[in-house]
C-alpha cells in the first residue's frame, strides 16, 4: 500500500466512505455517494472538543452579540459556498483523491513534503485536542491548571493529566483506530445535543427568561463586545466573518475535502457542508461561548479558558464525559492522520509504530497550554499553510488549459518536484507570515490576498517553467 | 430486539436535551437536570452500540 492509498484508507474509515478504493484512479459511477452520506459526516466532524475552546475565546476576544450571531451566520455561508464552488466541482469533475491530484501537478516529493507540513499541523492541532480532555480531569483530581495567557505547563498535575491522556488517546489511535472511528459515530448525535444543552442551561443563569429579552441579554451578559481580556486581539465583524469562513479553509479552499466529494453524484452535495458548518461552527460555538460568558459573570476574574470545569458547572458528569469524548473522538483521527503524513516520508516504519510516536508529540504540544489558548490563531496559521497548494490545484485544473498551458505537469513530464508549484507554495508563505509579523496584516485577514498571490505565482512561474520545459519528455498514455 | 434498543436509545437521546430545556423554561431544578442527563449519557452509550451500525442485531421474529 502506497503513502496516498493509506492516506485515503483513513479518511474513509472515519468519515464511513468506501475503504481503500480508487487512490489512483477516478470514482466510478457505481461507487458514487448520495447526498444523506455527506450531511452526516460533516455533522459529526465538525462539532468536536476545539468547539470548547473557540466559543469562549471570542468571548475572549471581546465580540459584540451582532458581530458574533451575524458574522458567524455570514462566515459559516461563505464557507459553505466555498465548498460548492471550489472544491466540489473538481472533486466530480477529476474524482481524484487530493493527494493523487497534487503528485500529478507538484510530483512525488513536493508531495512528500506537502505531507510533512499537513502531518506537523494535524500533530499540534491534535494537541490542542488532548489539553481540552486533559481540563476534564483537571476536575476530578483538582490541580493548577493553565490559565487564558499561560504559555507553559504551570503544575506537574497538568503535565500528568495531560501524560496520561494523551498516552491513552496514542495508543488506540495506534492500534484501535477504527473501533474509535466507530464510537466516534455512535457519540456524535448525543454529543450535538449535550452542546445544546449548555446553552439551554447558560441561559436563564444569565438572566434570559423568555424569546423577548434574549437580545438584551446577550448584548449585556454574554457578548458585550468593548475591550478584549489582557493578552487578546479585539474580535470585529470582520474578524468574526473571516476566522470561521477560513477555520476550514484547509479542506474547502486548500482542496483537502477533494478527496471526500470525488464520492459525491453532484457538485452541489457541496451544501451538505452546511451540516458541519451550522451545528459545529454555529451553535456549538453559541453554546461554548455562554459557558464562558456565565463564567465570568459570575466572577469576572475568573478568565481561565478551561472546557472540563465549565462542562461540568453546566452539565455535571454528563458534561464531563461529553469533554472527555469530544476530544478524544477528534484527536483519535488527527492523530491517525498526522501518523499517515509522517509515514509517508518514513515508508519502512509501521504505520502503528509511526502513530504512537505522533500521538506521543501531540501529548507533548498538548502540554503546553500556548497552543489551545491560542487556538484562533493557531487554526488561522493551519489554514494559511494549506491554502497555496489548493490555489495550485484550482488553477490547474481551470485556468492553466486557457491559457494554453499543461494541467498535471509532473505526470506529463515525469518531474518528481514542480517548481511552479514549489515556489508559489513556499513564497505565498513567506509573504503571508512576513506581512503578519511586520504587524501590516492580521494573520485571520492574510490568507484571502494570499490565495490570489499563490494562483498568480503558480501562472506565471508556469509559463516561464513550461516554455523552459518543453523539451522534456513527454510520458505516452497521460 | 433491534427495534427495541433503538426506541431506548431515542429515549435517552430525548433525556438528554429535555430537562436542559425543562430548566430553561424554569419547571425544572438543575442538579436534577445533571442526573437526568448522567443516567441519559450512560442509556445512550451503553445501548446504541447494540444497533447504530450494526445490520445483523434484529430477533428472530423480525
Amino acid at each position: 500500500m502506497n503513502d496516498t492509498t493509506q492516506k485515503h484508507g483513513s479518511l474513509a474509515e472515519e468519515i464511513g466512505l468506501p475503504k481503500s478504493e480508487y487512490e489512483r484512479e477516478p470514482v466510478p459511477k457505481k461507487s458514487l455517494l448520495g447526498f444523506k452520506s455527506f450531511i452526516g459526516m460533516y455533522a459529526g466532524e465538525h462539532c468536536a472538543g476545539t468547539e470548547l475552546m473557540l466559543g469562549p475565546l471570542f468571548v475572549a476576544c471581546g465580540v459584540s452579540a451582532f458581530d458574533l450571531l451575524v458574522g458567524l451566520l455570514l462566515g459559516n455561508l461563505l464557507a459553505v459556498l466555498s465548498w460548492v464552488f471550489m472544491t466540489a466541482p473538481i472533486a466530480t469533475r477529476a474524482r481524484l483523491t487530493l493527494y493523487y491530484q497534487l503528485e500529478k501537478i507538484c510530483g512525488r516529493n513536493l508531495v512528500t513534503l506537502y505531507n510533512l507540513a499537513n502531518g506537523v499541523m494535524f500533530c499540534f492541532l491534535a494537541g490542542a485536542m488532548v489539553t481540552v480532555s486533559a481540563t476534564a480531569v483537571g476536575v476530578w483530581f483538582d490541580f493548577p491548571m493553565p490559565g487564558l495567557n499561560d504559555l507553559y505547563p504551570n503544575s506537574i498535575g497538568w503535565v500528568l493529566a495531560v501524560f496520561f491522556v494523551g498516552l491513552a488517546i496514542s495508543i488506540v489511535a495506534a492500534y484501535g483506530y477504527e473501533t474509535v472511528a466507530k464510537f466516534a459515530n455512535i457519540a456524535s448525535p448525543w454529543m450535538v445535543l449535550v452542546f445544546f444543552a449548555f446553552a439551554f442551561v447558560a441561559m436563564p443563569q444569565l438572566g434570559v427568561t423568555s424569546f423577548g429579552d434574549f437580545w438584551q441579554v446577550a448584548k449585556e451578559n454574554i457578548w458585550k463586545g468593548g475591550d478584549p481580556l489582557p493578552g487578546k486581539v479585539k474580535f470585529t465583524f470582520w474578524h468574526v466573518l473571516f476566522w470561521s469562513w477560513f477555520c476550514n479553509m484547509a479542506m474547502h479552499i486548500g482542496m483537502s475535502d477533494l478527496s471526500v466529494f470525488r464520492f459525491a453524484k453532484k457538485s452541489w452535495y457541496g451544501v451538505a457542508s452546511a451540516s458541519g458548518m451550522y451545528v459545529g461552527h454555529y451553535f456549538a460555538w453559541i453554546a461554548a461561548s455562554m459557558l464562558y460568558a456565565l463564567q465570568l459573570y459570575r466572577d469576572p476574574s475568573n478568565t481561565n479558558v478551561l472546557p472540563g470545569p465549565m462542562a461540568y458547572d453546566a452539565a455535571g458528569v454528563a458534561g464531563l464525559i461529553c469533554v472527555i469524548i469530544a476530544g478524544w473522538t477528534t484527536a483519535n483521527p488527527t492523530i491517525y492522520r498526522a501518523g499517515l503524513a509522517f509515514q509517508a516520508v518514513l515508508p519502512k516504519q509501521s504505520r502503528a509504530k509511526v502513530t504512537f510516536i505522533t500521538g506521543m508529540i501531540a501529548t507533548f504540544a498538548g502540554m503546553f497550554p500556548a497552543i489551545a489558548m491560542k487556538l484562533l490563531d493557531f487554526v488561522s496559521l493551519y489554514g494559511l499553510v494549506l491554502m497555496p497548494m489548493g490555489a495550485v490545484i484550482f488553477v490547474d485544473f481551470w485556468l492553466l488549459p486557457k491559457l494554453g498551458l499543461k494541467s498535471y505537469y509532473a505526470e506529463l513530464t515525469g518531474i518528481s518536484f514542480n517548481w511552479a508549484a514549489g515556489l508559489s507554495w513556499f513564497v505565498t508563505l513567506a509573504v503571508c507570515l512576513l506581512l503578519t509579523w511586520n504587524g501590516h496584516v492580521q494573520i485571520y485577514f492574510v490568507s484571502l490576498p494570499g490565495w490570489f498571490v499563490a494562483a498568480a505565482i503558480y501562472i506565471l512561474v508556469s509559463l516561464v517553467y513550461q516554455k523552459r520545459g518543453a523539451a522534456l519528455p513527454v510520458r505516452e498514455g497521460v | 430486539m433491534r427495534i427495541i434498543l433503538q426506541i431506548i436509545s431515542w429515549i435517552a437521546l430525548g433525556l438528554t436535551i429535555l430537562p436542559s430545556m425543562l430548566f430553561c423554561a424554569g419547571m425544572m431544578e438543575l442538579p436534577t437536570v445533571k442526573w437526568l442527563m448522567l443516567v441519559a449519557t450512560i442509556v445512550w452509550l451503553g445501548v446504541t452500540p447494540f444497533w447504530m451500525g450494526r445490520e445483523g442485531v434484529s430477533s428472530p421474529q423480525e
